[in-house]
């Protein structure tokens, strides 16, 4: 990657272009060897090939074949080489898409991608290397972290990692053009589809990050402010901001500071979310200095943001608007308001994020930043950008007269407001004015979307006098962007329902039940019918050994269902917990039970008591601490068979949380609608493909 | 051993392949093609913002004032960089 990014410069300069393409090359040749080196890794998890310590740390012999594929990301050096074999693969794609293009922006831009894959390698190769390997070989290995064996698990790291790699392309064609002095739209055309794609990686991360949250971990919430959940949204709200921007480049020429800086401001981000996750800081910041990969990471996103302000600075003159706002009712003027708003988010984020950290470095005590305070200063500017999102598609460019806006927002207007009388008529929405707040506004943005959807389908029936659906399907196929975002936002506003209900009008109950006892919560009678037991049977095939539970009977006028949560304990390797004893005291997590519904879904999670085991454990320890395998098998089968005929009672967490689907319901619309967004259209994709190829003949005939 | 072997041949193929480019020498110059597929990603930008303006004048987002004066500005910028394609086009060649 030196070589890369020497020759890449050195070819540009000099106009000795065969050094560009022989940069490009080591791309090529890069990808081709972190494919190996992923193929090699994964091989020997398949293998249990425990002289590897990444897979002595992280599987074992008893470890589901679905786990073992995924455990590599898990670890510190994994997910370096993770962040290595995609940035070298979609380097190579948009190095060899954009190879006869921007002859000026892509040779510094690959010198860009070069320095930022080399400081990656450069972490595996000096302080995390993934092919440590130990001698003598362990017979067994730890096994994966119990929590992570969740299908959300599986895709939620390669996602993020898609999309924070994702966010590098255009941050590289940005240096590019800077240096180059090209600061027209030309970088942003071609790298926009890199950053929707990232920017779609990154959201479908999110979302199975919260998913796994809420169906895995005992606390019933999706979203708890974590500074690891606060470091994949920062990158993803400055890219939002970056995606509705550079719309504004495009078309009018301006908004060019605002464009290069934030999307250098996504790529930092997105550093700085793998720098929380990988550094250690986040336990504390003096355990910042105990992990190795802190420092460099910290100088590199030092030296990257230094850099390009820098350059940024010295550009300014070249970034000049080449026009400016006409009115303030423009989509120029509320585009500019979003970014706004936006960067505002993440700013508040961030300091949440930071100021735990920096009042310990400073002061020695970890100050607490929890969600009430995130709540109280993310709340407001939601609702603002919610509805910014449904102003935003029915503006014009440039300007739209008041009689014009009068009719444009009178039915999405008339829609909020009788969305605003039946909530006060027939809910108790009231009792939370800012969920009341954003019900009506989301049901503005949608009443937008459903108005664009028609009037666009309307007015191409008129012309071409197709049918309504055929002028709908045509309407959308032509022009894929606009509605596609139209999409996204009426999916965004669905997510926020789904927040909001779920968030202020959901029902807790922790309560200690024996068999036969009943509970009531939100209309649920909730019946505790017997306990449960089983070796090896854990229906998530996450491959616990022993998994202990209760049947709940769950009832609601004519309703009525089962469900069975349960809690898995996997073994410790520590041997001072006696051979039986060891089964018990690991590592142990909930399997939540939950009934999904459009209305409500009904949570359950279960906290065993098992304190009354102790003594039959003690005893089993004893007698068959050298048994074989199967009597132990046997014995601790008899043990767990003991807790169902005798239960004490169980501390059992319910939720009820209304509209909690909707969050993953609006987080598929908006990702349904980034794919439209991001299908090429075919006619410019012949008229592409046409002109390539009439160049490529006028060049063939003058060398005949 | 193997190991060690395998190591080398793969450094070779590598070297091999990235200094290709090198042994080839200078590359057909193709600036023309580069400046033609900029106009025509440009070209193709303006067509999305004329048909923009003319969906958001059918759906009365824009009055028949302002749709004018826009959509006489864009068919002009588009003429632009159809005449600067006309004129590169015997360059690309």
């Amino acid at each position: 990657m030196v070589y890369a990014a020497v020759a890449s410069i050195y070819g540009v300069r000099s106009g000795q272009r065969q050094f560009v393409v022989s940069g490009r090359y080591a791309f090529y040749c890069l990808a081709g060897l972190t494919i190996t080196a992923v193929v090699i890794l994964e091989s020997a998890y398949l293998r249990n090939d425990f002289h590897y310590s990444l897979v002595a740390t992280n599987s074992s012999t008893d470890t589901p074949t679905f786990y073992k594929l995924t455990a590599m990301w898990s670890s510190q050096a994994g997910s370096l080489l993770l962040w290595a074999f995609v940035l070298s693969i979609f380097s190579s794609v948009v190095l060899h898409l954009t190879r006869h293009r921007h002859r000026d922006i892509a040779p510094y831009a690959q010198s860009v991608l070069a320095v930022i894959t080399g400081f990656f390698l450069s972490l595996m190769i000096f302080y995390s290397s993934p092919f440590d390997t130990l001698s003598p070989a362990p017979l067994e290995g730890n096994g994966l972290e119990p929590l992570l064996r969740h299908p959300a698990m599986m895709f939620h790291p390669p996602m993020l990692y898609s999309g924070y790699v994702g966010f590098t392309i255009p941050f590289a064609f940005c240096i590019g053009a800077l240096i180059a002095r090209r600061t027209d739209a030309e970088w942003i055309r071609s790298t926009r589809r890199f950053a929707l794609i990232a920017w779609t990686f990154l959201g479908v991360g999110i979302m199975l990050g919260a998913l796994w949250s809420y169906s895995e971990l005992g606390w019933g919430g999706y979203w708890a402010w974590d500074p690891v959940e606060n470091a994949s949204l920062m990158p993803w709200l400055a890219g939002t901001a970056f995606l509705h921007s550079i719309m504004v480049q495009e078309k009018r020429g301006m908004l060019k500071v605002w464009n290069v800086s934030l999307i250098i401001g996504t790529f930092v981000l997105a550093l700085v979310g793998t720098f929380l996750v990988r550094s250690g800081v986040l336990d504390s910041i003096h355990a910042f200095g105990a992990s190795t990969l802190g420092t460099p990471f910290l100088v590199f996103i030092g030296v990257v943001l230094a850099g390009s302000v820098a350059l940024v600075i010295s550009r300014l003159d070249d970034l000049k608007s080449e026009a400016k706002i006409d009115s303030f009712f423009s989509r120029e003027a509320f585009f500019l308001m979003n970014n706004l708003v936006l960067v505002g988010l993440c700013f508040v984020i961030f300091w949440g994020t930071f100021f735990p950290l920096i009042s310990e470095a400073v002061t020695g005590n970890k100050a607490s930043v929890g969600p009430p305070w995130f709540d109280r200063y993310t709340v407001p500017l939601a609702l603002i950008l919610v509805l910014l999102a449904g102003i935003g598609p029915v503006i014009a460019w440039r300007r739209v007269t008041l009689g014009g806006m009068r009719r444009v927002l009178a039915g999405p207007l008339i829609t909020a407001a009788a969305a605003l009388v039946l909530l006060l008529a027939f809910s108790n929405a009231s009792s939370d004015v800012p969920s009341l707040l954003m019900f009506v506004l989301a049901a503005f943005v949608v009443a937008v979307v459903a108005q664009e959807f028609w009037r666009g389908a309307r007015a191409r029936a008129a012309v071409s006098h197709e049918s309504i659906g055929g002028a709908l399907l045509k309407l959308v196929g032509r022009n894929r962007r606009r509605y596609g975002g139209y999409v996204v936002h009426a999916g965004i506003a669905v997510l926020f329902v789904g927040v909001a209900a779920s968030s202020a009008f959901a029902h807790h109950q922790d309560v200690r039940l024996s068999p036969g006892q009943s509970t009531k919560i939100a209309g649920y009678t909730i019946t505790y019918k017997r306990p449960t037991a089983g070796l090896v049977s854990d229906r998530a095939g996450t491959g616990a050994p022993i998994t202990m539970g209760a049947l709940l009977d769950i009832s609601k006028g004519s309703k009525h269902y089962t469900l069975e949560p349960s809690r898995n304990y996997y073994a410790t390797q520590d041997t001072s917990k006696g051979t039986i004893g060891r089964y018990f005291a690991g590592e142990a997590n909930s399997a939540i039970a939950m009934r999904w519904g459009l209305g409500r879904t009904v949570w359950t999670a279960i906290q065993p008591d098992l304190s009354k085991l102790s003594k039959p454990i003690a005893v089993a320890n004893q007698k068959f601490g050298n048994s074989p395998s199967n009597v132990q098998a046997l014995v601790i089968g008899a043990i767990t068979g003991s807790y169902t005929r005798n239960p004490p009672p169980a501390l059992f967490r319910f939720i009820v949380s209304p509209f909690v689907a909707w969050i993953w319901i609006g987080g598929a619309l908006g990702i349904g609608g980034a794919l439209v967004a991001l299908w090429p259209s075919p006619e410019a994709r012949r008229r592409r493909v046409t002109s390539l190829y009439a160049a490529r003949l006028g060049r063939e005939l003058s060398q005949a | 051993m193997e190991l060690g072997l395998a190591i080398i041949a793969l450094a070779l193929i590598v070297t091999f392949v990235v200094l290709g480019p090198l042994r080839r020498g200078a590359e057909v110059d193709r600036r023309g093609d580069d400046q033609l597929a900029a106009l025509e990603a440009a070209k193709e930008a303006k067509y999305r913002e004329i048909k923009d303006a003319e969906l958001d004048h059918q759906m009365g987002k824009l009055s028949d004032e302002d749709y004018q004066a826009i959509d006489e500005e864009l068919r002009g910028q588009a003429i632009n960089i159809l005449r600067q394609i006309d004129r590169l086009k015997p360059q690309a060649r």
